[in-house]
């Protein structure tokens, strides 16, 4: 089994839940940038959670299926065309041998998700199929699709779970230009004045258009830094620290101006000062925003962030029953 | 003497613990952190998903659904209290050459696509500027400076294997250099480079802000795994090691080349007790045993 890429799409890449245990090497954790969009489409072919998924970047590829096969398209709204005919998202879908599959324009969020059942059976490098194009590691040789690929799929068994052909409205994610993105405080954030901190919190900030697997840039007012003679080591610029691990979905503000969130294919570390971390349960909503998503930083605890993670838990294993 | 003062605990998000036993930079500090990144590896504590001690800091992740936050802060701490209060301060590593074909055209030609708006010094290369800056007499003063005494790699990240490198000399004597004003989208491959106090060998092409001086002749990072050094795995270096730059010519530079691309390549290494005691309390006589360890092989 397998799918013929006729056309690859702007960047389109296997991914799971991320190679876990190697950031210690500068390996990201890498995996679906939006994982409940990805772990959906699994439920709905029939998948585990684990299994591997193409993560598509606003235009799609053009693919022909080259056995029979089950399908379903999550994530970022967008036209889908089976054999030229809309068919739905978030629904299982039956493909025919030589069934072409392929993308209209992307109408919110900037990533969508193919699943189908048995999984992107690329091979499995240090535990995970995700695609790190940097260290040319995992999915299809190491990068995004092109022309010409054969991706293979993995033969499918039953995951022992009743089959699910939709997925209900209220169960889908929300694709919004105007979001509340919670973060918990710390790491270098009493190198903020107060009047940086302000900015940080009660601004509004604009996701940019520099934004990817890597990280997301946001543009705004600026924060201000606290004037304080440097550590040895550590550079001149009050954004600087000594090089140190960073914390994935940390937001650092080189030179106090466009905040940055690192995302799930970031570097591991740094020069750059730290002064708040998008808690775990918000991750997935920092993925589905767009160039021009207003943004506002809303700081909790660490209890809150526990309790919004266990949230996610209860619907995940909600669905996954 | 170590610091008495405890580190900085503070938390990225809910899923890092980060750890900073100084705000500068020094070797007891790096010492620190390895030496709790590896107590802390040995307990096996379930929920623990990253250990990744970084020059002067240490970052954890972990699993909050499996190991609760609080409960790994303590064991954190009383590492922690452990290890400074440990007497024998002694790390097994390696001594490794690394041989760099220093103001090399690959890295002068990159630079030199990189000035207006990204460099402070229009004229000249990025070491003409670092030996300035150290108030040197000229690049090739620089250089000795940078392979004459041995490195610490004071941490792994950044990119895929990408080692951060601490020079084994008095504060003093340390070499500092700013990082470009902007990061340069491109670097080459193996570029030796250097912002503040720490030099890096960069293990794949990409964007990159610091000073460019020469390139290594061999990988770092073989993810094929074609080359015996990485026959257990594909990252070559380890927070802990030693590294001896060793300055080749073009000649030299090719012979490794061809080494390489026949697969035989391997680099000159041999194990050693790093002995931070004895490193601090006389770095430069500390140093030259090092190197008549490398030198024995």
């Amino acid at each position: 089994m397998a799918f013929d890429v006729l056309e690859p799409g702007l960047s389109t890449t296997a991914q799971d839940q991320g190679r876990i245990g190697y950031y210690k090497f500068g390996l990201p954790q890498g995996g679906s940038m939006d994982q409940y969009s990805a772990t959906l489409a699994n439920r709905l072919v029939g998948n585990t959670v684990s299994d591997a998924v193409l993560e598509c970047t606003y235009i799609g590829p053009k693919l022909v299926s080259t056995t029979n096969a089950v399908i379903a398209v999550t994530g970022a709204p967008v036209d889908v065309f089976v054999n030229g005919q809309l068919i739905p998202q978030y629904e299982r879908i039956e493909l025919l041998a030589g069934d072409e599959l392929k993308f209209g324009v992307i109408q919110g969020g900037t990533k969508y998700f193919i699943a189908v059942h048995g999984g992107i059976d690329v091979p499995e490098v240090l535990g995970s199929r995700s695609t790190y194009p940097i260290g040319a590691i995992g999915g299809v040789d190491g990068r995004a699709l092109v022309a010409g690929d054969v991706v293979p799929v993995g033969v499918g068994s039953d995951n022992g779970l009743p089959v699910v052909t939709s997925i209900a409205v209220d169960d889908r994610p929300v694709f919004s230009k105007d979001v509340k993105v919670r973060v918990m405080l710390g790491l270098y954030d009493h190198n903020l004045s107060a009047k940086g901190l302000d900015s940080l919190l009660n601004s509004e900030w604009m996701l940019t258009p520099v934004a990817d697997r890597m990280g997301l840039r946001y543009s705004g007012p600026g924060v201000e830094w606290k004037d304080r003679e440097q550590p040895f080591g550590a550079g001149q610029d009050p954004s600087n620290i000594v090089d140190a691990g960073y914390a994935v979905g940390s937001i650092q503000i080189p030179g106090g101006t466009q905040p940055i969130i690192l995302h799930r294919d970031a570097v591991s570390g740094g020069g750059y000062a730290m002064v708040a971390t998008v808690i775990s349960a918000d991750m997935d909503l920092v993925a589905r925003c767009a160039p021009g998503t207003k943004t506002r930083f809303v700081a909790v605890n660490m209890e809150e962030a526990l309790a919004a993670r266990q949230e996610n838990n209860a619907r995940a294993a909600r669905i996954w029953s | 003497m170590m610091q008495q003062t405890m580190a900085r605990y503070t938390w990225g998000g809910d899923e890092f613990l980060f750890v900073e036993i100084t705000e500068g930079m020094s070797l007891e500090a790096n010492f620190i952190s390895n030496s709790i990144a590896n107590a802390l590896e040995l307990q096996q504590l379930a929920g623990i998903v990253d250990i990744c001690p970084a020059n002067a800091s240490l970052l954890v992740r972990f699993d909050p659904d499996i190991l609760d936050w609080q409960q790994l802060e303590r064991a954190v701490r009383a590492l922690e209290q452990e290890v400074r209060a440990a007497t024998d301060k002694v790390l097994r590593t390696r001594i490794i050459e690394i041989p760099v074909w220093y103001n090399d055209p690959y890295t002068n030609e990159t630079g030199a696509r990189f000035r207006e708006g990204y460099h402070q010094r229009p004229e000249g290369n990025d070491l003409d500027y670092a030996a300035e800056v150290n108030g040197l007499a000229d690049a090739e003063e620089f250089i000795k400076r940078h392979h004459e005494t041995p490195w610490l790699v004071s941490m792994v990240g950044f990119v895929a294997g990408l080692p951060f490198l601490y020079q084994l000399v008095e504060r003093e004597q340390q070499l500092q250099v700013p990082k470009y004003l902007s990061p340069r989208t491109d670097t080459p491959a193996l570029t030796v480079g250097y912002g503040g106090c720490f030099s890096c060998i960069y293990s794949v092409r990409g964007a990159g802000g610091y000073q460019m001086f020469g390139v290594a002749a061999a990988p770092i990072f073989d993810p094929a795994q074609r080359l015996d050094d990485f026959s257990d795995f594909m990252i070559f270096f380890k927070p802990g090691d030693i590294v001896k730059f060793k300055p080749i010519d073009e000649a030299e530079y090719r012979r490794i080349q061809t080494e390489v691309d026949a697969g035989t390549f391997r680099y000159r290494q041999t194990p050693i007790d790093f002995d931070l005691s004895a490193a601090l309390a006389d770095p430069n006589k500390y140093t030259l045993s090092l190197l008549e360890a490398l030198n024995g092989i």
